[in-house]
């Protein structure tokens, strides 16, 4: 429970003129799920981009495992414990939702792919819909193809950019229930970055508050509330932000 | 009907081409390549009627081969275009995959592709016109073996556009074969082209290639030394293809364009 699994030592990424993110700090221990919270533009998506080493840092440093993602050696062997979930991207629409899901299990090298599959699909309820077109099902259904992708390789980091962006209340609550399942049962690690304070008090231990490329305030739940003196999560993020 | 909403709807096209290179570029490239490319082939025929005894066999020959190459190339491209298209980029560049992986997943996919769409082409010509590519004996398997590789290395310079430049790079995709057509020599000889023109194509593997298949065709003569002149031009250039497909996937991460391709 307490290794460290993510360390970004001095994180620096510009672009043109401009700080995405400046000097970024911080260490996640195994089993910790934290919450990237921080105004539109303030580096959260670009960040994430740095873990998962589709982004090329100006200068610092991602360690995963102890090991630098930056290293062309590394990041493969490190892609295959990690996954990641937006609501910018989807899955190819005129494949069907097992197609999908054995092109990615396949990908990841997953051992018992079918019997994964089916697994994923029984406890996400999408047995029905796994010889529809994934470009045919609902937003919401569609969302929860895209987290069985991104837990087909049972990942011990899940980063997840805004996973119930645009869902019904329903679907959003059904999502959340099974991520807090998944990191509670298998000790896994996930990156949150929402801008549904509802969804970070619910489910992350600790909380990071960005304001332009910087971390402004990170800590606890309580330990943030407390330190602003407001009642909840959201009022203590605008009293941050608007500082 | 109202002026100003269809002005609106106008200029917001005409900001897109203003802001894209690419775009502009497209405008112009059609009518310039069609007006060179059939000048060149009237000229040609103008000037050497009698230049043929099997002009439809040799015309047809060879545009099956330059679709063959034009269909090698667009496939490369079209695989990388449906991740752009249907949102699966990123999915793509957080899995688990090395760039030597992707290229060769593409190059392999491509060529079925292609196989798919030719190979009907083929076996159509002898009933439909009574010639047979296969005439042109082993050396046919060589001359494929040449465009393909270059073929590959045009999908691959023009998927490092996408990758650098994102999807406003996409009409290069359709269009890159085009410029190379007139310069290639697909349905005339090198000769036809003005002295300085003929300098440049020479450091093209498609004019070797085509010279070659109207040598096989006409005088039934192969020219091994055009057929290596081909290979070698081919793998320079697909080596360096591959140099600079690492080096855009290297400036997409450097410009965080990986993460986020849109418009």
């Amino acid at each position: 429970m307490n290794e460290t699994i993510i360390e970004v030592n001095n994180l620096v990424k510009k672009f043109k003129h401009s700080f995405a993110v400046n000097n970024l700090n911080f260490k996640l221990k195994k089993g910790t799920i934290l919450g990237l919270l921080g105004p539109n533009g303030c580096g959260k998506t670009t960040t994430l981009g740095m873990l998962l080493g589709l982004i090329k840092p100006t200068s610092g440093t991602v360690l995963i495992d102890g090991k630098d993602i930056e290293n062309e050696k590394n990041r493969t062997s490190l892609l295959e414990k990690i996954n990641f979930i937006s609501p910018y991207i989807e899955l190819p629409k005129k494949l069907t939702v097992r197609e999908n899901l054995m092109v990615y299990g396949r990908m990841y090298g997953v051992k018992n792919l079918k019997d994964k599959i089916s697994d994923l699909m029984q406890n996400l309820n999408l047995s029905e819909f796994k010889n529809r077109k994934t470009g045919e099902l609902s937003s919401g259904q569609k969302n929860r193809v895209s987290l069985a992708k991104a837990l087909v390789n049972d990942p011990e980091i899940l980063l997840l950019d805004e996973p119930t962006a645009s869902l019904d209340p329903d679907v959003g609550d059904y999502i959340r229930t099974y991520i807090e399942d998944f990191a509670k049962k298998k000790n896994k690690t996930i990156l949150l970055a929402s801008h549904n304070m509802n969804e970070v008090e619910r489910l992350c231990n600790e909380v990071m508050m960005m304001k332009k490329g910087e971390i402004i305030d990170k800590g606890t739940i309580n330990s943030l509330i407390d330190k602003h003196g407001r009642k909840n999560l959201e009022e203590t993020f605008l009293k941050i932000v608007r500082e | 009907m109202k002026l100003h909403r269809m002005y609106a709807l106008s200029i917001r096209h005409l900001y897109l081409i203003k802001g894209s290179f690419p775009r502009i570029l497209d405008l112009i490239y059609w009518p310039t390549i069609q007006i060179i490319l059939w000048g060149f082939i009237s000229q040609f025929f103008t000037m050497y009627s009698d230049y043929y005894n099997n002009t439809i066999g040799v015309i047809l020959s060879c545009a099956i081969l330059y679709d063959f190459l034009f269909r090698s190339s667009i496939s490369f491209n079209m695989l990388f275009l449906e991740e752009i298209w249907s949102r699966n980029f990123t999915n793509l560049f957080v899995a688990p995959l090395k760039v030597s992986e992707i290229i060769t997943a593409l190059t392999a996919t491509a060529l079925l592709r292609t196989l798919i769409g030719i190979i009907p082409a083929i076996i159509l010509m002898s009933p439909l016109f009574g010639v047979s590519l296969f005439q042109m004996g082993p050396a046919l398997f060589l001359l494929f073996l040449s465009l393909y590789l270059f073929g590959t290395t045009l999908g691959l310079l023009v998927t490092s556009g996408l990758l650098r430049f994102g999807p406003a790079f996409e009409n290069t995709a359709w269009s890159s074969l085009f410029l190379l057509a007139p310069l290639g020599c697909v349905y005339y000889p090198l000769s036809i082209l003005p002295e300085w023109l003929q300098i440049l194509a020479k450091g093209l593997p498609l004019v070797y290639i085509f010279e070659e298949a109207r040598s096989i065709l006409v005088n039934n003569v192969v020219n091994y030394s055009n057929i290596i002149s081909a290979l070698v031009l081919n793998l320079i250039y697909f080596t360096s293809a591959i140099a600079i497909f690492y080096l855009a996937f290297s400036g997409a991460r450097k410009k965080g364009t990986l993460i986020n391709v849109g418009e």
